[in-house]
């Protein structure tokens, strides 16, 4: 789950990081009000949980209040990445001397969490990983330690930060990393980390991701997801516990196993098909489950046909054939059904649907085939 | 001989009582594991399947039954504390099952195992099986087969998947080990690699790895330098869009690290060989057989 740059300045905010006074607002008239206030110039800024605002006009410089109103009009509705932008952040326009790039990532290969800081801030930092990866300096925080105030020193130093602002950048650097660990991130990012005319360091923009598994000891992050960040029927899928990413395809996909997931789409395309998506059911779905990513999987009118590959181990295959029962009986199915059923109670689970009178499958390989030809209506 | 697990394991599961936990304590049973204890906080003095003892703690089921293995089977957010516990124990080996676990969790659980004996595989992993003598986890028993290839994977599903296209052609396994898909785990493909390599029983290796991470990289570096048996590999998620989570936390490509072409180069330098899909595997191992 992504926090907006709002949300994460102000979490932020509240780690001793500092940041712009800046206030939110839904329409252009309380824009307006906001610069009023502010006074001088301001930034408006689109608050869409996507990267490029800036590229693509979503933030806009504006001398007075009547022309923040204006820009906040522009902004609002509009449409950045297929999201339509319905809220801005207004912030003071900042005297900006110098960008950095200050982040926080969990670090696979070295099982920490890693900073990073670059004297190449405003920009996106795969960008400057990809071209000047000697720009980047990174640390690892202990796992009971935490992040030393010497390593935070390494993180300024290596970057050329002038020497009197060292102090400030430790303090925000460890705060970042309490911000990391009290929101349970997987990311945490302030980008641009600036210099301001009057000699200050300040977080412009920021983004924080939080480990969706972790959100159960998270209520307070829960209340800021934005619904939009997912579409109306991955949230769907989210709300019944089931792992689902929309794609273009005509063929859908219900697995189990995120590895066995991907690796049917990939023979689908393989044997001529394009998957309508990506659903891990998980380990262990009962037939509501089953039934609810089935609902799911139809919902898309593009779907031609549904490739159901089941592997059970922790998953049972009579729970998962009772689920497709129930899905048939209660919904209007038009596309023929491929399904394949191996592993745990499988001859149960084949002698429930014995009677669904559906495509059944031996190897992954058949099942492919078979729902690429089920999709074309080569089969019935 | 095998890995891991076999005929020396005596295993205690954590969570024996619980939905999964019991389903699974009796499939292993019934496969021939020898189920010593079972852990659940404040059932201890009961039993489960009429013969398994259970304990409140796993300390106390180390000391009453000789534990040397454990399994986890609690829900994530008990499991980190729960792999702590068995490490605490002076277990060996502990299977965390779970899937799950916040991975901020995971980054302490790992740094504190590394300053024991104990090792982990998984979280969010089916186990680990040798075919004939121990079952740990939840790998379906009958798909197995006795025999000398060694299986890792980062895929429950699709382990399933290869060993039974493999069983289904007469070719059988020393172990089988699913070391999970999470971004933090206690066991990498690395770790298997080496025991395979170093096992006398084991004659062919299949890597199934998948987007996300460099662990098959690396694997693939002591593929190329250090490793006389044959392996053959296959990569989950050469369709995936980019920048998309998988459902595994793992299976995740960003930041033009962890691709699926990036990892089959690096296998196929290292001379692994590469099937396009999970039902070629088997034709490739075969093909080594001569």
């Amino acid at each position: 789950m992504n926090l907006h740059e709002y949300q994460s300045k102000r979490i932020f905010a509240q780690h001793g990081i500092p940041v712009p006074s800046g206030e939110v607002a839904d329409t252009p008239t309380e824009v307006r009000d906001i610069a009023v206030r502010l006074g001088g110039p301001v930034v408006v800024k689109s608050q869409v949980l996507v990267g490029g605002r800036g590229k693509a006009g979503g933030i806009k410089l504006a001398k007075t209040p009547s022309e923040a109103e204006q820009r906040a009009d522009e902004i609002l509705g509009m449409t950045i990445k297929g999201l339509t932008v319905k809220r801005v952040l207004v912030d003071p326009a900042a005297d900006i001397r110098k960008e950095i790039y200050l982040g926080a990532v969990l670090d696979r290969a070295s099982r920490r969490v890693v900073l990073m800081a670059s004297s190449e801030g405003g920009v996106d930092i795969e960008e400057v990983a990809a071209t000047m990866p000697d720009k980047i300096v990174k640390v690892a925080a202990h796992p009971f330690l935490g992040l030393k105030p010497h390593l935070a020193r390494t993180l300024a130093d290596g970057i050329g930060l002038p020497k009197e602002h060292t102090a400030a950048f430790i303090k925000i650097a460890q705060g970042l990393y309490q911000t990391f660990l009290d929101t349970d991130a997987s990311l945490a990012e302030i980008n641009p980390l600036v210099i301001t005319g009057d000699g200050k360091l300040m977080a412009l923009d920021g983004k924080i991701a939080v480990d969706d598994n972790a959100l159960y000891r998270h209520p307070e992050l829960v209340e800021l997801r934005d619904p939009d960040e997912e579409d109306a029927s991955e949230r769907e899928a989210h709300r019944h516990g089931l792992s689902y990413i929309h794609l273009d395809g005509e063929i859908g996909c219900m697995v189990n196993g995120a590895g066995l997931a991907m690796a049917t789409m990939d023979i689908v395309k393989l044997y001529g098909g394009e998957p309508a998506n990506f659903l891990d059911i998980g380990g262990g779905a009962q037939a509501d489950k089953v039934a609810a990513a089935l609902r799911i999987i139809l919902s898309d009118r593009r779907v031609k046909a549904v490739l159901i590959n089941i592997f059970g181990g922790i998953t049972r295959c009579d729970e998962v054939a009772r689920g497709v029962l129930e899905a048939i009986s209660t919904l209007d199915v038009q596309v023929p059904f491929v399904v394949r059923l191996v592993g745990t109670n499988e001859e149960e689970g084949r002698r429930i649907l014995a009677e669904a009178n559906l495509i059944t499958a031996t190897s992954l390989a058949d099942a492919a085939e078979k729902a690429v030809a089920a999709a074309k209506g080569e089969l019935k | 001989m095998s890995i891991l697990v076999g005929k020396e394991t005596r295993l205690v599961v954590q969570g024996i009582t619980g939905r999964e936990g019991a389903f699974h304590t009796k499939q292993m049973i019934d496969y021939g594991t020898p189920v010593v204890a079972g852990v659940t906080p404040g059932k201890g003095g009961e039993w489960a399947f009429g013969n398994v003892p259970v304990f409140d703690t796993v300390r106390e089921s180390v000391s009453a039954t000789g534990a040397n293995t454990s399994i986890i089977f609690v829900p994530a957010r008990f499991a980190a504390d729960a792999i702590i516990e068995a490490a605490d124990a002076g277990v060996d080996l502990v299977v965390c099952i779970t899937e799950g676990i916040p991975v901020l969790d995971m980054v302490q659980v790992r740094a504190y195992l590394d300053g024991t004996h104990t090792r982990l595989i998984g979280p969010n992993c089916p186990g680990l099986i040798t075919p004939g003598e121990a079952k740990v986890g939840i790998i379906p028993g009958h798909i197995m087969t006795k025999g000398n290839v060694g299986l890792v994977s980062r895929s429950g599903t699709l382990t399933y998947e290869v060993v039974y296209a493999l069983t289904a052609r007469g070719i059988g396994q020393t172990t089988a080990v699913g070391i999970g898909g999470d971004p933090i785990n206690g066991t990498s493909f690395l770790d298997v690699l080496q025991m395979f390599e170093e096992d006398p029983n084991t004659e062919q290796v299949i890597l199934i790895g998948e987007i996300g991470g460099t662990d098959e990289q690396k694997a693939a570096e002591y593929i190329g330098s250090k490793m006389s048996k044959p392996v053959t590999s296959f990569i989950a998620g050469q369709t995936a869009p980019p920048g998309r989570r998988m459902g595994h936390a793992g299976a995740i490509i960003s930041g033009g690290e962890g691709t699926a072409e990036e990892k089959i180069a690096a296998l196929t330098r290292a001379g692994a060989k590469v099937a396009r899909h999970p039902d070629e595997i088997a034709d490739l191992v075969a093909a080594n057989m001569g």
